[in-house]
């Protein structure tokens, strides 16, 4: 990409990261529910993922030949959600609803429910198995679709990451990538005062797979390791984020998992992502 | 005396597997390193690509049966009934059957046909467990005919589905001549009967026949239904035992009392409570191979018939 499309580029991801994170603080403070500061650190991910990399139709969403998006850390439904509308697969009103009694758009992304939705998520450790299976049977089929899985850095505590890990190094798996949103923080404390996760990108590399570390909320950086050229293996992007990015008294604060912000504190969150 | 020939209802599943397999490209079998206990052998002689053994890791084994179907594959995924159930059943609520997904579980070895490996390796609460999920079907075929019956709705069915694929030798229970051996969610009359009801499933359909003709021998004409499709159970059929027969004797290779058992009650207790048995093991079973556990928990011919009598008040002596 050349430096002026690549400047292009990153003004209007930046610009949609702003809109998705103004509704993800609405939505949520409307709602009442919501798990805030994983939300706004998986913004950019999304962001980047939806608005430049994935070859998706959301006038068809289940084309056979569409890209993968599953989102392993199913609680963070409301950046998904409002993604998916920035990209057309329903309207942004819908996501007034959100939460709401018999809305399709739960506090954990359904299948059933939901356009663009792959897989229904919500326990941590399921993402990864799928996407797995997903990128074999496309493989098998002979489609040149790829599969992306995003990740909470807390739920790679589950077990069934590592096993699904190893299969998806097993089999080669390039069309294969894992997105590790690295915010340090999970619902109770810092992953490393938890169950410590480093060396993460060498425990990835040690399963056979491809790992690099980048700027979380740098666009570019995100796209470049997502479109980089492929060998063999599946590849591990471990992208550091702030959890809470962009609210200065959200931020790297534990206690943002899951708590949601009253209308003052939505307020005063706008102004500041304004 | 005739001695009956008796089948491993794993043979039959293998068999139809590969054969519709041939026929349609799309499915493909999963498995923990258990190419051998779930017979796949000769499916992965055929279909190399085809077959995706993930190894010791049932966890993994589910979710990737899910995104295979995803990929618009029909993924038939198999292991030991007890290890895809209990070490894999987060996956199997969530990734399968609350997203829908075109996935074939196939418990294989189920109830207590591990014998002597003990009760770490008996699927005993495998039909509680799964009864609880919705939208997820429960099945367990009774003989071969049903088993590939089973096995071919499966395949031309979208949707999710638990088969409970028995290891325990069975004879043939099927009627002759009854084409589909097996219909989803109907259970079927093998025997005509007025004063007690015999509700049985997978390996104890044939011994729940050999139990109503002990209880002739005693005078009590017993109905015997076969319960192949244990969730959602064939309600009407259990209300038609409640109101015309005066008890209900309920067997199975499982824990009764979230198994057929308890969905049997459930429906006779909604239709006209009659006196109830509910036969299957609700300990953790002893020592022992699995025709002595299955004379253990009182699952045979005799045993069922004892309950029938205790249950119609009638002197069993």
């Amino acid at each position: 990409m050349a430096h002026a499309d690549r400047d292009t580029a990153a003004a209007a991801l930046a610009a949609l990261a702003g809109d998705i994170r103004r509704t993800v603080i609405s939505t949520i403070a409307g709602a009442g529910l919501g798990h805030t500061g994983g939300d706004l650190s998986v913004t950019d991910i999304l962001t980047t993922l939806y608005g430049a990399v994935l070859r998706i139709d959301p006038a068809r969403p289940g084309w056979p030949d569409r890209d993968r998006l599953i989102l392993s850390k199913g609680h963070c439904s409301v950046a998904l959600y409002t993604t998916l509308t920035t990209c057309g697969y329903f309207p942004a009103e819908r996501l007034r609803a959100f939460a709401a009694p018999m809305s399709p758009l739960n506090g954990h992304p359904s299948r059933r429910a939901v356009p663009g939705v792959e897989t229904s998520t919500g326990p941590l450790g399921h993402g990864l198995p799928v996407g797995v299976g997903v990128a074999v049977g496309l493989r098998l089929r002979g489609s040149p679709a790829r599969t992306v899985v995003v990740l909470g850095d807390g739920e790679l505590q589950e077990g069934s990451n590592w096993e699904a890990a190893m299969t998806a190094a097993h089999r080669g798996l390039a069309s294969l990538t894992a997105v590790v949103d690295r915010n340090g923080l999970q619902q109770g404390a810092r992953t490393s005062d938890t169950n410590g996760l480093e060396p993460l990108a060498d425990k990835w590399r040690a399963f056979g797979w491809e790992a690099v570390e980048v700027d979380g909320h740098d666009h570019l950086a995100l796209l470049d390791a997502l479109t980089a050229p492929r060998g063999d293996r599946p590849r591990c992007v471990i992208a550091r984020t702030v959890k809470g990015r962009g609210v200065s008294f959200m931020e790297d604060r534990v206690e943002w998992h899951h708590k949601v912000p009253d209308a003052e504190q939505a307020r005063l969150a706008l102004e500041e992502l304004r | 005396m005739i001695v009956e020939e008796t089948y491993d209802c794993r043979d039959s599943f293998a068999d139809e597997l590969v054969r519709l397999a041939h026929a349609d490209s799309r499915i493909v079998a999963v498995c923990n390193d258990s190419v051998g206990s779930s017979k796949l052998g000769a499916f992965a002689k055929e279909f190399p690509d085809r077959l995706v053994n993930v190894g010791i890791a049932e966890q993994d084994m589910v979710g990737v049966g899910a995104g295979l179907a995803n990929a618009g594959l029909v993924p038939f995924v198999c292991g030991a009934a007890t290890f895809l159930t209990a070490r894999a059943l987060e996956q199997i609520k969530a990734d399968v059957a609350y997203s829908l997904a075109n996935v074939k579980l196939c418990g294989m070895s189920p109830g207590l046909s591990y014998g002597a490996l003990g009760p770490t390796h008996h699927s005993t609460e495998d039909l509680s467990w799964l009864r609880a999920i919705a939208d997820l079907p429960v099945v367990v075929p009774a003989d071969p005919a049903q088993t590939r019956a089973a096995i071919r709705w499966a395949a031309g069915t979208d949707g999710p589905v638990f088969l409970r694929i028995g290891r325990f030798p069975v004879p043939d229970v099927s009627p002759p001549g009854d084409d589909p051996a097996f219909t989803y969610g109907r259970a079927s009359r093998l025997r005509e009967g007025e004063d007690a009801t015999i509700v049985a499933t997978g390996t104890m359909v044939s011994r729940a026949l050999l139990a109503a003709s002990l209880l002739a021998e005693r005078g009590v004409s017993a109905r015997v239904v076969n319960v192949s499709t244990v969730s959602p159970l064939d309600r009407e059929e259990i209300a038609a035992a409640a109101r015309q027969t005066r008890a209900v004797v309920t067997a199975e290779e499982a824990v009764p009392t979230g198994g057929l058992g308890a969905a049997v009650a459930e429906v006779v207790l909604a239709t006209r409570p009659v006196p109830m048995r509910l036969l299957g093991p609700r300990t953790f079973a002893p020592t022992g191979d699995p025709e002595f556990l299955l004379e253990h928990f009182e699952l045979t011919a005799d045993g069922i018939a004892r309950s029938a009598l205790e249950v119609l008040g009638l002197d069993h002596s």
